[in-house]
């Protein structure tokens, strides 16, 4: 009896001490992972980098939106950190008037989704050009295509100002939609170059098959590769929309003072702040500027980015899948 | 015979199509490259009358590197901050992307919300951000870091060091598209690597070294050199601003403006060779290529 016992107590104990390896295997399985990137402990130390590094990276729009709602009095007071006492939209009135918003909000609309439309169809017609057809001194062009890519506005700005003053375009939007005409502009040779990788991609067969049906080179383009090039033209367009948008320095140079877009008018938004509430202090109340109503401005100017990037997100966000821009 | 009308017919075609950049890169980049070219040896006045050239030699740029009082001191400065930046912008971008390729959920939102500062940086807004002390890190401010490399660095890459740290977020700002660039580039090497890699006992740490790394070397040297054009090219920097003041001041004029812009061109491209020297060769074993 006695002797059954012990061999009894020993097995359990064998058990206990293989569940307890078993268990232990499990814990470690489930904290570290099998591969050492799949365990929980790996996990919440990714989540935790991605959420704190992704918080700091934002920070500076939150900070932003935060401080334009701010009052004088909430501006003032150490207490008051991320949420105002009050919401303050006072300031974003008073920017409004600054920035004369519906004015270069209009000049703004002009300068970009033109020379943006312009660049997205001839860039298309260029990247095709050097993606599908061989041709004496193509690798000269393309060679000449990323040089300019380096080759800073400065160098040719001051020749194309003068360029531009003779033929009297200045202070209107051609000057960015006459180079984005002729596949040149801003950043242009980044848009070649997706259009040319995306066109790659595309098996010969398609073009081919067209041919025999009788299609030209144009027809069978605008027909059959630009319908399915959707996600390139998308991606380009959106890209050199938001460019054109944010662009102030030639846009300041090229427009002078008839026209000002919404970046040109936050240049200059202490002046124009002075010239607007100066004369209000006739009327007894005394308006200053303070850093809620520049943010307050600040907010409204990149508001429309913000909204076309929440609705087209997915298209900024899959450039590189979609279009292929690394190459291989 | 066919065949050469058929290539003929290619060729012809080929150049129909990319016409309209010829003839834009003639017009609006050629002829404004020698007509500056030209301008930056002159002394130029322009009147109602037409543009007045007066020949100077290499005066413009003898007087923009002995005596202008400010350019070379600009210039300076802003390429030691790229130089500084450069590094912070890669690894930064190189460690979000390592961090967005692991298996997590909300992928996508994690690449909108390091994409974001793309379509919002210009440089009108960050100067904003920048004037009211957003961009500064909190964290930086506590741990002395600041009073250390103000008592530590000779000032000459101090200043530009500490203008960095006071600017770090919306410098980082500027990853967004390498960010991408590197997803792009991790998510084409081949898992089955990192498999064997792991059965053969190979710690994570020993992964991203001997296989990560070197598979997307290319990628780096792709993101070095559009973090330069970048930095250059963005309206951010203090240099550009000067060549635009020297524009439209009657004693300096197009002529020196010209000038100035072609020796930061110049500037440019030796940074580029530079980095295209140390990072585009391809003596190393790229298990890339060998997976496939």
């Amino acid at each position: 009896m006695k002797l059954e016992a012990t061999t009894f107590r020993k097995a359990v104990r064998e058990m206990d001490k293989s569940m307890l390896i078993r268990i232990g295997y499990k814990i470690k399985k489930f904290l570290l992972g099998k591969q050492g990137n799949d365990g929980i402990i790996f996990k919440l130390v990714v989540y935790g980098l991605l959420i704190s590094i992704g918080f700091v990276y934002v920070y500076p729009i939150l900070f932003m939106i935060s401080q334009s709602f701010k009052s004088l009095d909430d501006l003032l007071d150490p207490t008051v950190q991320w949420l105002p006492k009050s919401l303050h939209m006072d300031n974003f009135f008073k920017a409004w008037v600054v920035l004369d918003f519906m004015k270069s909000f209009g000049a703004s609309l002009l300068n970009s989704v033109l020379p943006a439309l312009a660049q997205t169809i001839s860039c298309a017609l260029v990247g095709y050009g050097f993606a599908k057809f061989a041709f004496p001194g193509k690798n000269v062009m393309f060679a000449l295509i990323l040089m300019t890519f380096i080759i800073p506005v400065q160098v040719v700005m001051i020749p194309l100002f003068l360029l531009f003053q003779q033929y009297g375009m200045l202070g209107s939007p051609l000057p960015f939609v006459i180079p984005a005409l002729f596949a040149g502009g801003i950043k242009s040779a980044l848009f070649i170059l997706i259009y040319t990788q995306f066109f790659r991609t595309i098996p010969k067969s398609l073009e081919e098959s067209a041919q025999l049906d009788g299609a030209g080179a144009l027809k069978t383009f605008f027909r059959i590769i630009l319908p399915i090039s959707v996600p390139a033209i998308v991606v380009v367009f959106l890209f050199s929309l938001v460019w054109h948008w944010n662009e102030t320095y030639t846009t300041s140079l090229y427009l002078g003072d008839s026209m000002s877009t919404l970046p040109v008018m936050l240049q200059q938004f202490d002046l124009s702040f002075s010239q607007n509430y100066s004369s209000s202090q006739v009327s007894g109340q005394k308006v200053n500027i303070n850093e809620s109503i520049k943010l307050a401005g600040t907010v409204l100017i990149i508001l429309p980015l913000l909204i076309l990037y929440l609705f087209a997100q997915k298209w900024f966000v899959e450039v590189v899948d979609k279009t292929g821009i690394t190459g291989e | 015979m066919r065949n050469f009308f058929a290539k003929r017919r290619e060729m012809m075609t080929g150049y129909m199509f990319v016409s309209p950049w010829l003839i834009g890169f003639l017009l609006f980049m050629a002829w404004p490259i020698y007509f500056s070219l030209n301008l930056s040896f002159h002394k130029v006045i322009i009147s109602s009358e037409g543009i007045k050239k007066t020949w100077l030699g290499w005066d413009n740029f003898k007087y923009a590197f002995l005596s202008d009082p400010k350019y070379l001191e600009e210039l300076l400065t802003f390429i030691k901050s790229v130089i500084f930046m450069i590094p912070i912008i890669i690894v930064f971008a190189m460690l979000v992307a390592l961090l967005i390729n692991q298996p997590i959920r909300m992928k996508g939102f994690f690449r909108a919300i390091f994409f974001l500062p793309v379509v919002i940086t210009s440089g009108q807004v960050v100067k904003e951000l920048f004037a009211q002390g957003a961009a500064a890190a909190p964290i930086v401010e506590r741990y002395g870091i600041v009073q250390y490399i103000q008592t530590n660095m000779d000032p000459s890459w101090g200043e530009p060091l500490l203008n960095i740290i006071n600017q770090l977020i919306v410098i980082l700002w500027y990853s967004g598209v390498q960010i991408l660039i590197f997803l792009a580039g991790l998510q084409k090497v081949n898992t089955q690597i990192y498999e064997a890699a792991s059965i053969d006992g190979a710690s994570p740490w020993e992964i991203f070294w001997k296989i990560t790394l070197p598979s997307i070397k290319p990628f780096i040297l792709v993101n070095i050199i559009y973090t330069t054009v970048d930095l250059f090219t963005n309206s951010l920097n203090d240099v550009i601003e000067l060549i635009k003041v020297h524009m439209f001041q009657i004693d300096t004029g197009f002529g020196y403006a010209t000038s100035l812009a072609w020796i930061y061109f110049t500037v440019i491209f030796v940074l580029l060779l530079i980095v295209v020297a140390i990072f585009g060769r391809n003596d190393d074993y790229n298990p890339r290529q060998a997976g496939r």
